[in-house]
């Protein structure tokens, strides 16, 4: 059996990654798993930007897989960045097997507003969704309301949906079923 | 313009700014590449169209300011986005100086990033469309119009209308300059695909490999040139017309092929396996005697039935010099404004002059020698015979109704030119001393 491996790099609640796991199963319908793993943050931290280094963290991530993994997201709290960006909400392999999210920027907290932990919950669901829609060869989408949309900033995220339109769920579709899951 | 038709090329030093910049373009939907340094980044410009370049000031060898000059100079229309990690008001107004459409600083915040791409895309939609309004702009007033009162005339124009709304083969035949192309054209415009384009290919104008790609197109690496994949003119004219001029200069091979494309609408690209469907209406024009090739088998009779469906035969300018006068002001007029000059009017000499003269370059000659003469005549406000400069063509004929003295001056004068007044040359052949050759330019106030 094939499986989306999900792993927390660092701490994340428990409730979180649980209800990550549940609706990214409904959403691709292939089967989910949580995996704990250990990971070399040091090698991937930039002390000048006090930032973790999302491409080194995405190798980390895909290179201790097992046969079973047929896609595979990383979910963390670090902030992360590429050196050209000033930071990302979250990276992928396009048509590739790895995927990674950060909430460091998904919570209001961080733009100084009240927590908002149901927000949060569907920001990250979101950001899981398109970062693994990547995976299976989506690139942006313009339609409005689909989760491929791309977002630069976390209003942008709160703007789309956590679904796939019609285009887009047809080409994971494709891709899944041509996997003979 | 979709994300998938802008390309965009990426060029620094820096490994992790490119491929990081490429990945974040290709999730984007665009065409991106990338180049480590200027050299390799020019090659890559002159391998394929670029629409936007993102450069590095900061570069070993050629740095960001100098491929930037190189790139404006391969096409002025390429977007260039300067990127600095030493962002100074001083570099970023340089490189904008330079023609720089913006500057980024690193890192680089992705939404400022997403916006300035799009703006710039954007940007560069708009610049193309505008140079595409120019050419249309231009094209439609440098097109003339059929003009004339003849019976021949005003039964071409019949024929037109007849035929245009139709979707038959029109075969125009005609001597040179007699406006062949002006008839495909009203054809074209009168018809039901006039809102699609019409596409002129001069078969004479091209050897046979190059008019073979320039109809059928190209893949990339089809042959050695082909840098990149290129549309052919049949593609082009989808929808439209297709005007072969000098259909009779096309060699056997490309006879048959072209038979091939008109019965079947389909071809297939140089270098492709693609069978390209097209639909077009086919307008073809020759001046040469095609029924004579047909019977001496240099053209194959099965195209000339198929191309030769309507023919429409333009009479030569010199069997309809009652048009002539028409024309003469349809010019006058025409390249007047064109070339701001408030000339308005033809003298009844030069007139007689343009009517009588045989016109072997047809209305094409007639149109340069009126173009030609608004040049010369100064601040006139009408051409005089003098502007007119032909009786001093070679292929001109001696003026039959004029008088002895008018035919003697343009004789010695065109003599003069020839030898570039060298009078002992031009006495020899005048077949006069050279005494008598000063008195015949002073009578005649001959000037260089």
């Amino acid at each position: 059996m094939s499986y989306i491996d999900i792993v927390p790099i660092g701490e994340i609640e428990d409730a979180l990654l649980l209800h990550l796991q549940q609706s990214i199963f409904q959403t691709f319908r292939i089967q989910t798993r949580i995996r704990n793993r250990q990971f070399d943050l040091s090698s991937v931290y930039d002390p000048v930007r006090d930032q973790y280094n999302s491409t080194g963290l995405l190798l980390q991530l895909i290179n201790d897989t097992s046969p079973e993994t047929l896609r595979i997201l990383g979910v963390t709290e670090l902030d992360l960045f590429i050196p050209i960006f000033t930071f990302l909400f979250g990276e992928a392999q396009l048509n590739g097997k790895g995927a990674l999210v950060s909430t460091h920027r998904l919570h209001n907290q961080f733009y100084g507003i009240p927590e908002n932990k149901e927000l949060l919950r569907i920001r990250l669901l979101k950001e899981g969704i398109h970062e693994l829609g990547h995976t299976f060869g989506l690139i942006h989408c313009f339609t409005l309301r689909c989760v491929m949309k791309s977002s630069t900033y976390v209003e942008e995220i709160d703007q789309k949906s956590t679904n796939f339109c019609k285009e887009c769920e047809q080409e994971v579709l494709r891709v899944r079923d041509g996997k003979n899951l | 313009m979709n994300n998938e038709a802008v390309g965009i090329l990426v060029v620094d030093d820096e490994f992790s700014v490119r491929d990081s910049l490429y990945n974040w373009f290709k999730t984007e939907g665009y065409r991106a590449d990338t180049a480590e340094g200027g050299m390799e980044a020019l090659k890559k410009l002159q391998e394929s169209p670029w629409d936007i370049v993102l450069v590095d000031i900061k570069m070993p060898g050629m740095d960001g300011m100098e491929l930037q000059r190189h790139i404006k100079k391969i096409d002025s229309g390429i977007v260039v986005i300067v990127i600095t990690a030493y962002a100074t008001v001083d570099t970023a107004v340089e490189a904008m100086k330079e023609g720089a459409y913006d500057y980024l600083s690193k890192p680089v915040d992705p939404d400022k990033l997403s916006i300035l791409i799009r703006n710039a895309v954007n940007q560069r939609r708009l610049v193309a469309e505008n140079l595409q309004l120019r050419q249309k702009v231009e094209e439609l007033s440098l097109q003339d119009e059929i003009v004339g009162e003849s019976p021949q005339i005003k039964k071409i124009l019949e024929m037109i209308d007849t035929v245009a709304k139709t979707d038959a083969t029109v075969m125009i035949r005609g001597e040179s300059g007699t406006g062949k192309e002006l008839v495909a054209q009203a054809l074209h415009s009168k018809s039901n695909r006039r809102y699609f384009p019409i596409i002129s290919i001069n078969c004479g104008a091209f050897p046979e490999g190059l008019l073979e790609s320039e109809l059928f197109g190209h893949e990339k690496g089809a042959f050695t040139g082909a840098q990149y994949k290129r549309k052919g003119k049949l593609e082009m004219a989808n929808g439209g017309t297709i005007f072969f001029d000098e259909i009779g200069n096309i060699t056997m091979k490309m006879q048959m092929d072209l038979l091939r494309v008109i019965e079947t609408k389909q071809f297939t690209p140089l270098g492709s396996n693609k069978v390209v469907n097209v639909d077009f209406r086919v307008v073809a024009a020759t001046n040469t005697d095609l029924e004579k090739k047909v019977a001496e088998k240099e053209f194959r009779e099965d195209l000339y039935y198929r191309l030769n469906v309507f023919s429409i035969q333009l009479p030569p300018l010199r069997e309809r010099p009652a048009d002539i006068p028409l024309i003469a002001r349809y010019f006058l007029e025409k390249y007047a404004r064109s070339m701001n000059k408030k000339v308005t009017d033809i003298s009844p000499e030069s007139m007689k002059v343009l009517v009588q003269y045989d016109w072997p370059g047809n209305i094409r000659e007639l149109r340069n020698t009126i173009e030609r003469a608004l040049v010369v005549v100064g601040k006139k406000n009408r051409i005089e015979v003098d502007d007119l400069n032909l009786l001093f063509l070679p292929k001109t004929e001696p003026l039959g109704r004029n008088s002895l003295e008018e035919v003697e001056k343009a004789h010695i004068k065109r003599i003069l030119e020839q030898s570039e007044w060298n009078i002992s040359r031009s006495a020899e052949i005048l077949k006069i001393d050279r005494v008598t050759l000063y008195n015949k330019i002073k009578k005649y106030d001959l000037q260089r």
